[in-house]
Order: C-alpha cells, then structure tokens, then sequence
C-alpha cells in the first residue's frame, strides 16, 4: 500500500513468522486513517470553493441586472435599483495605495534596522515588540483611529495638507477637502499602521536568508552597510520582498474593521483623499443588514470582486516567495 | 567623517550610509513610537472604564451601568466552538499534507488554497455563513452560525502550522517507527504528534488568539443580544461586536465599556500570543 | 508532560463551554419551541430603527424587570429592520418609514405605530446653546446641499442675529446606513425645498451631495460630537443624553419651535390615523403653531404568518409598552401613542393577528 519499501523489505526479514491478522488490520486501518484524513482535505477545498461560488452565485442578479455598469458607474442608488460599485472600488484601492505608499518604506527601515543596524540586544525586544502590533485586534485599531487620529488629522494634519499641497496645480486635486480627520487618507493611515509588522516580519525574514559569506564578500571589499544592504541583499531578496509587499497589500484590501470607523461612509467618488469615501468591505458591513434582492445580490458580488482581487494579489505574492525559497534551494 | 575630504566619493558613500542608518533607526523609532501611543491610549481609556462590574453584569442600555458579562461568555464561547469544530479538521488536513501529500501537485494546490483562505477577508467569511446557515437553513441568528464563521478562519491557521510542524519531524524518527513494524497511522498519532505536538499547539492558540478579535465574520451569524444567553441556536453576543456598536455611538457610559473591552480583549490575545511563542522551541515560520 | 496537558487544555476547556451552551432552556422545553428562556419566559428578538432605539432599549429592560421576559432589540436602522424582518431572521422589525399596504401585503407583514419622536438638527458649535440656533427648512436643506458651506454665510448670520457665528466651514453628517430617520427628514426637506426635491429627493438611502455617513443615530451623534462645526440630524433622545446643542426650526406656520415632546405632541395631533390604511402616514411638516416640523412616528413590523406563540410574545410586549411605558417615553422625550390611537392599535391586532 503505502508502507515504504524499506520497512516492509525489514518486515519481510524472518526474524519471526508473519501474523497476517493483525498485518491485514494494520493495513485497513492505516487506509481508513488515510482517506478519513484525505477527507479533510476535501472538506477544506470546498470550504473554499463553495465561499467563492456563493458568492459570485449570489451577485448573478446583480451583474445581469447591472451588466458592466455595475464595475463602471459610480451611481450608487438602492432605492432606485442602480448598483454602479466604481465608488467602493475605488475607495478600496485608495486606501490600500495610501496604506502601501506609507507602509512599505516604513517596514523596509524597521527591517533593515533590526537586521543591520541594531545591536544583537535589541533585536529581539524591538522585533517582539513590532510583532505584538501585528496581534492587535484590527478593531482596536479603528477605535484608535476614530478617538485619537482623527481630532489629530482633523486639528494639524488636513488644514496643513488642504494649505500647502491643496493649492498645487494637479496633485493638488487629492488634498483638497473638508477640515475633517475623517476620510481616505486617515483610513490610509491606520491600514498602514496595521500592515507595517506584516510586511516588517516577512522582510526581516528574508533578509536572515541572505548567505553571510555574500555579505561578507561585499564588506570586505569596502563596501558600507548600506550599501551591502541596498546591493546585496534587495537584489537577492528583490521577489520576496515583493512578496511580502504584496502580503500587506492583501491584508489591506480585506481589512474592515480598522477602515469602518475612519473612512467616512460615503458612497461618492472624489478624486479627494482628505473627503469621505467607503470600502468595499465597509460598504458589506454597513449595509449588509439592510439589504435584499438586488441589493443583496449586489453586495454578494461586491464580496465576491474583493476575493477575487485578494485571490490575485495574494497569488502573486505566493508566487513571488516561491521563487526566493527556490533560489535558497529549499 | 575619518577626517576626510568632503566631496569625494568616499566622502558621499559613507554620508549616504550614515544617513540610510539613520533613517532606519528613525523608521524603527516611529513603528515603536505608534505601538507606543497606541497601547498607551488602550491602558488609558481601558483602565478608566475596568471594575469588577465588567465580568459581573450584562451590557446595559444606553447611560446605565453594566458590565460585559453576556459577551465575554459569548466570545468564550464561540471561540471554544471555533476552536473544537476547525482545531481538528486543520490538524488532519495538515497531516495529510505532511504525510501523504508532500510535494505531489494536488499538494501544492492544497497549500495555496489554504493560503487563500488564511488570508481571505474575514467579513467574506461571514458572509458565507450568512448565505449557507442564516439565510437558506430556514434560519435565524445564532451562536452556531458565528462560531461556523470563526472555525473557517481557525481552519487554515492550525492546518498551515500542523503541516509545518510535522514536515520539520526528521525523517529518522518516522523511518525508525516504521522499521518496528508499527502501522503509518501509529506512527503519525504516537510518534509525530508527541514530537510536534508543542508546534500545533501553538498553532491552536495562535487561531484562537486570532479569532477572539474577529468582529466582522460575527456581524451577520451571531447578531448581538442585549442579554444573557446561553442558547446556541439564538444570537449571541459578543466582545467585538459590542465594542464595535458602543464605540460607534455617543454615549460616554457605552464608549468606557467599549474601552474597557478592548483593553480586556488585547490582553488576552497578547497573553495568548506569548504562551504560543514561548512554546516554540526556536523560532519558526509563524506568519499571521 | 506538561505538553499533553496544554494541548487538551483548550479542548477540555471548549467542550466544557460548548456541554454549558448546548443545554436546552432550563424548563425542559426543546429548544425548537417559541424561544423560550429560563422559568418559561419568552426571548423575542427584534431589529431596526436607531430612531427608537433608547426608547426600546429601556422599554425591554423594565418589560424584563417586571415580566421576566426578553426581548432582544438591535439597532441596525429601518431598512435593516424592514429587511430582517422579511426573511424571517427576528420577530419583529422597527421602521421610521412606513410601508404601503401593498408591499405589507407583498411580504406579508402588518405595520402598526410603537411611538412619536422628531427629527432633530444637531451641531457642534462652541458655546451654544440648546435651542438658540435658529433654521428654515429651505435653509437646512441648502447647507445640507453644499450651497451654504459656512457659518458666517450671510443667510445664517440673518437668522440669527444674537449668535456669534464662527468663520469655519460647516461639516455636514448625514446617516450611512437605510434610515427611516433619514426617511423623514429628506421627506421634510423635498416638501420645503424645491432645490432639494430635483436634486436628492427623499428616501431611507439617498445620495447625498456631501459629509461623512455615520452608522445608525448612534454614529451621527459620534461623529457630531467629535468634529467641531458639523451639523448632522438625529433623534430629539439622542441630542438631550449626550447633551448635545440642538436647533430651533421654523415650522410650517412660520414659527420658531424648540424640539420636545409638547411640539413632537402637537404635530402628532394634527395626523388623521383614521383614514391611513395600515397606519401608513407620514406626519413632518405638520400644520399648527407649536409643532415641530420633523415629526415623525415609528412603526413596527410583524409577521402575520410566523409561529403564533411568538407573535404572541411580541403582541404582549408591545401591549405591556402602550399600557406601562409611557411614563418612560415621556422621560425619554417621546411621544405615547394617545388613547384613541392604542384603541385603534389593539383592534387592528385583534383583525390582523387575532390577537385577544
């Protein structure tokens, strides 16, 4: 069956008579055993698959009712049966760009910190404690933005940003808005905050994967911390990285809880990052409860884009790490 | 700067790394300024809302005192449930995959899928359940359905760290089991899981540490209820939940329960973090 | 060792949570019964409107106090209520907003008043009192459209010569969620604006021309209270617990009313229940001196064809509000339902549900 050749070679070895009884019990329950656990597999595929379809199944109405449009208008109107998601959709990639373009250099300091600079020490205490913020419940997170945050965004930040960066040609159209600390930029902001210890951990990981005798190479040949960093080990770690990156950038897209509280709700597309907006999944957790039908269904597909595009990114970032631990040859 | 001259090349190299080092301290010193601030505003408001009223009464109407009882029970609850119900599915399906899958085709596939579902959006998850269990079983919100949602997410956590965890049993161990003539499924059951039992139960806590702080998946299964219940088949409250609704409204009684909780919730799910960590014997590929 | 005992730890300890869980009511009753609780007390759940939601949240807990019996209210808005009510999920739903007769018949539900509350216009302005703001309705209509964005705008400083008005831009906050609230008040605003009317119209979910969306009346008064110079609408209730300042409006006979339950009364009054069909009336911008001009009622939805012992449940509690809770109404700055109108409630319960 699946007895490995070598121990049934042994088996086979008269060191004394073969009970066939007992061999046969063996045998049927080693293959119960396997095809109970084999089952459990299967539920888990399907666990999967059925989420996926129940959703897009659910939302069929929607996309027949809506066609393109739904993907396409901006014209968000349940009571008059309209479904155009580019708002939420929209909302959703801002958030997340805002969260990356933040977090993303932050992580890449903390993880070259932690694997560069700092004294043997304080690597373990700082690492721990960059990782007791990955533990926080992401509510946590939204109160915390919705108390603190957002009178500090509300007070400093939004008046500076409307002032000095509002009044520039162009890129000026993203910082104009209302004094409020509510909106894109600070649901941005605390998505970033949450993403940080994600991306901050794969990093330093795979910064410990880098050959010390590469490194060594490099500084024996004058080469400056930095500079072993930035030619290096980026370029030996460049896809896990971008892996890791894209971890964060899945676990930001996702998120609902921390963006709920912050993002302001409002169903509307603005080029603005400092007006109110939504999120896809603070748009299902808002109304969800009031929805039927086409509404429903709506929302259903809705779920089911945000998987989807989670499904895409999070691929990606497999495929990216895979090809690191290919190259370490594990 | 070695007494050189500024302006030469090796002048701008070591600036340019005196300044990348800096940067990096810097970046370190925010991230440990923002966990700072943060936990400093947790400790804050939640010690001011903590008494033993918290674990003695139910939440309480609008501007009345009250505690969190009836959804510190639910959130035990349902964790427990998640917990019972996707603990064991995930410890077998990683065996599978450790054991009888390894690097075959359908085993890669397994392993991504399940990395889909480990980092799939939680409130997707509880929209699922709604679909299956509130909505076509004819029925109504309940503990089951929140405690379904939760074991989906507990599900591919303990898999992941079973299937780790048993890849990392050297193969000696399994090989001298099998030479005795002691049948696969003794061997995974006696031998393996004594060897990477301390991983998986890492594993377990890290999923329940997870899980206790779920809101979303709770949002359309588990509902909420003003009052006590010990009723599965009936809505249930719960610790996320009731933060999320109080710390969503105006009243300064419900936001100092909110708090409350949340610095409650934080600290069981750092406590829990830690027991699973300081049960690894060295450290491991822990993600999530 | 001490491994094995971890591990069965959080085994032991769910499956010991799970047998306490599992137990059905403790008199005995399966548990697929008409929810009933400890002692034969009946559990109802119901879900809706944030409008009453103060109001039955004590309602719930006296009715507890004094009968034993639970019934479980959540706020998640009318249109949740009215949703949720539909599948089936709870065993009553609440609803700012009316339903016609035909979509009750569609769904089968019967609709019957619970009680009167008002609309209120609530802002975060330093140093002002409750009352001492003073709005049209044209006026709140427009600020609430973008076209009055600030408080020294020439309309306001004409309405309220004695209020020092700060130069900052107005915050508008409106309802994210399906609002019979809302309901009433884009009602309001489409009978006393044209503008309104072309651009937004009314409804429980409208597309708001600007502001941040807050969930349920809860959010909106969260976030009022925390972002200085916003203007947002909630329910009288919820501006007087959190001491929040609201404004004098001017009714539909030219008046400056306060909100409270007198004016609340006095629209209600003038509404003529005898002749809406399923209690389906709207009553904002109602005729009369003192009235306030956001009025409005709430409704409560009930299955017709659901389990008879819990449309029971649910017919008593509703019986034990109208006859002991209105003293906590009063409280609460609600309005009870006047005599005549339970008289005329508790006969459409014994037409349409049988009941006693």
């Amino acid at each position: 069956m699946n007895a490995i050749p070598a121990s049934a070679a042994l088996q086979a070895a008269p060191a004394a008579p073969p009970r066939p009884g007992r061999d046969r019990r063996d045998a049927r329950a080693d293959r119960w055993f396997r095809r109970v656990l084999a089952a459990t597999v299967a539920v888990v595929l399907l666990a999967l698959a059925s989420a996926a379809l129940s959703m897009l199944w659910g939302g069929r109405e929607a996309l027949q009712s809506q066609g393109l449009g739904f993907f396409l208008s901006a014209d968000w109107n349940p009571v008059e049966n309209r479904y155009g998601a580019l708002a939420p959709i929209a909302g959703t990639l801002a958030t997340a760009f805002v969260a990356m373009a933040l977090a993303v250099p932050l992580s890449f300091g903390i993880a070259v910190f932690l694997t560069e600079v700092a004294p043997r020490w304080v690597r373990g205490p700082v690492g721990s404690a960059i990782e007791l913020l990955a533990a926080i419940p992401s509510i946590i997170y939204g109160m915390w933005g919705l108390f603190v945050l957002v009178p500090v965004m509300t007070a400093h930040v939004t008046p500076w940003l409307n002032a000095h960066l509002g009044t520039l040609p162009g890129v000026g159209l993203l910082f104009r808005g209302p004094p409020l600390g509510i909106g894109v930029l600070t649901a941005g902001l605390v998505l970033a905050i949450m993403v940080v210890p994600f991306i901050t951990a794969v990093m330093r990981e795979v910064f410990l994967t880098v050959p010390a005798r590469l490194k060594e190479s490099a500084h024996a040949l004058g080469a400056t911390r930095w500079e072993v960093c930035r030619d290096v080990v980026l370029p030996y770690t460049r896809s896990a990285v971008i892996g890791g990156i894209f971890l964060g950038l899945g676990r930001a897209l996702g998120e609902t809880m921390a963006v709920a509280f912050v993002v302001g709700n409002s169903v509307r597309l603005t080029p603005s990052l400092l007006e109110p907006g939504t999120t896809i999944a603070a748009l299902i957790a808002n109304d969800f409860g009031e929805a039927t039908q086409t509404y429903r269904s709506a929302l259903l597909l809705l779920g089911f884009v945000l998987f989807a595009v989670t499904f895409v990114v999070l691929a990606l970032a497999r495929l990216m790490l895979a090809r690191l631990a290919r190259r370490e040859g594990a | 700067m070695n007494g050189l001259a500024p302006g030469t090349l090796l002048w701008r190299r070591q600036l340019t790394n005196a300044l990348a080092l800096a940067a990096s301290c810097l970046a370190a010193v925010i991230g440990l300024a923002l966990l700072a601030w943060i936990l400093w505003t947790l400790v804050s408001k939640g010690l001011a809302g903590l008494d033993w009223t918290l674990f003695t009464r139910d939440t309480p109407p609008p501007m009345a005192e009250g505690g969190l009882r009836n959804a510190l029970y639910g959130s035990a609850v349902m964790c427990g449930l998640a917990i019972l119900v996707g603990a064991p599915l995930g410890v077998a399906a990683g065996t599978w995959l450790a054991e009888y899958g390894g690097q075959r085709r359908i085993a890669i596939v397994v392993r991504f899928v399940n990395d889909i579902l480990l980092s799939a959006p939680s409130i997707v998850l509880g929209l699922f359940v709604y679909t299956l269990l509130v909505m076509h079983g004819g029925g109504r919100f309940s503990a089951y359905a929140g405690a379904l949602a939760l074991a989906f997410i507990v599900l591919p956590v303990v898999l992941r760290t079973t299937d780790e965890r048993l890849r990392l049993v050297p193969a000696q161990m399994r090989e001298a089991a099998l030479s005795l003539g002691v049948p696969q499924w003794k061997v995974v059951v006696q031998v393996l899981y004594r060897s990477a039992s301390a991983g998986i139960v890492t594993g377990i806590l890290l999923a329940l540490a997870r899980i206790s702080g779920e809101t979303a998946p709770l949002l359309f299964t588990a509902f909420g209820n003003l009052y006590w219940n010990s009723d599965l088949a009936r809505p249930m409250a719960s610790v996320p939940v009731v933060m999320y609704q109080f710390a969503g409204s105006p009243y300064a009684n419900w936001q100092a329960l909110a708090w409350a909780g949340a610095l409650v919730l934080a600290a069981f799910v750092l406590l829990t973090s830690l027991v699973a960590r300081a049960l690894l014997p060295r450290r491991g590929l822990i993600h999530d | 060792m001490t491994v094995s005992a971890l591990r069965l730890a959080p085994f032991l300890l769910a499956a010991a949570l799970a047998a306490t869980g599992c137990q059905p009511a403790s008199d005995g009753t399966p548990p697929a019964d008409a929810g009933t609780g400890p002692a034969g007390a009946t559990r109802i759940s119901g879900a809706g409107a944030s409008f009453v939601y103060p109001l039955m949240s004590r309602w719930s807990a006296d009715y507890n106090a004094a009968t034993g019996h639970q019934v479980n209210y959540q706020s998640i808005g009318s249109s949740g209520g009215i949703a949720q009510v539909k599948q089936g999920t709870v065993d009553f739903g609440s609803s700012d907003k009316p339903l016609s007769a035909a979509e009750l018949a569609e769904a089968g539900l019967g609709q019957f008043p619970s009680a009167i509350g008002g609309v209120v216009p609530v802002v975060n302005l330093q140093g002002l009192a409750p009352g001492e703001l003073r709005l049209t309705g044209p006026l709140l209509a427009d600020i609430f459209l973008g076209k009055v964005r600030a408080w020294d705008d020439p309309a306001l400083v004409a309405l309220n010569p004695g209020v020092a008005l700060p130069a900052s831009p107005i915050s508008v906050v409106h309802r994210s969620d399906g609002s019979g609230t809302s309901f009433n008040f884009t009602n309001y605003l489409s009978k006393v604006s044209a503008d309104w009317k072309a651009q937004v119209g009314e409804g429980t979910s409208v597309a708001w021309p600007l502001g941040v969306g807050g969930k349920g009346n809860e959010g909106v008064a969260s976030y009022v209270q925390q972002i200085d110079g916003s203007i947002g609408y909630v329910e009288l209730a919820y501006a007087l617990q959190n001491a929040m300042p609201y404004a004098s409006m001017q009714n539909a006979d030219g008046r400056f009313v306060e909100p409270g339950a007198e004016s609340f009364a006095a629209a209600a009054r003038t509404a003529d229940w005898t002749s809406a069909s399923e209690f389906d009336l709207v009553i904002t911008n109602a005729p009369g001196p003192d009235a306030w001009p956001i009025a409005a009622t709430n409704f409560i939805l009930v299955p017709k064809a659901a389990d008879p012992a819990r449309t029971r449940a649910t017919l008593d509690f509703f019986r034990w509000a109208f006859a002991s809770g209105t003293e906590q109404a009063s409280e609460l700055h609600y309005v009870p339902l006047p005599p005549e109108l339970v008289a005329q409630v508790e006969a459409y319960w014994a037409s349409g549900f049988g009941y006693e």
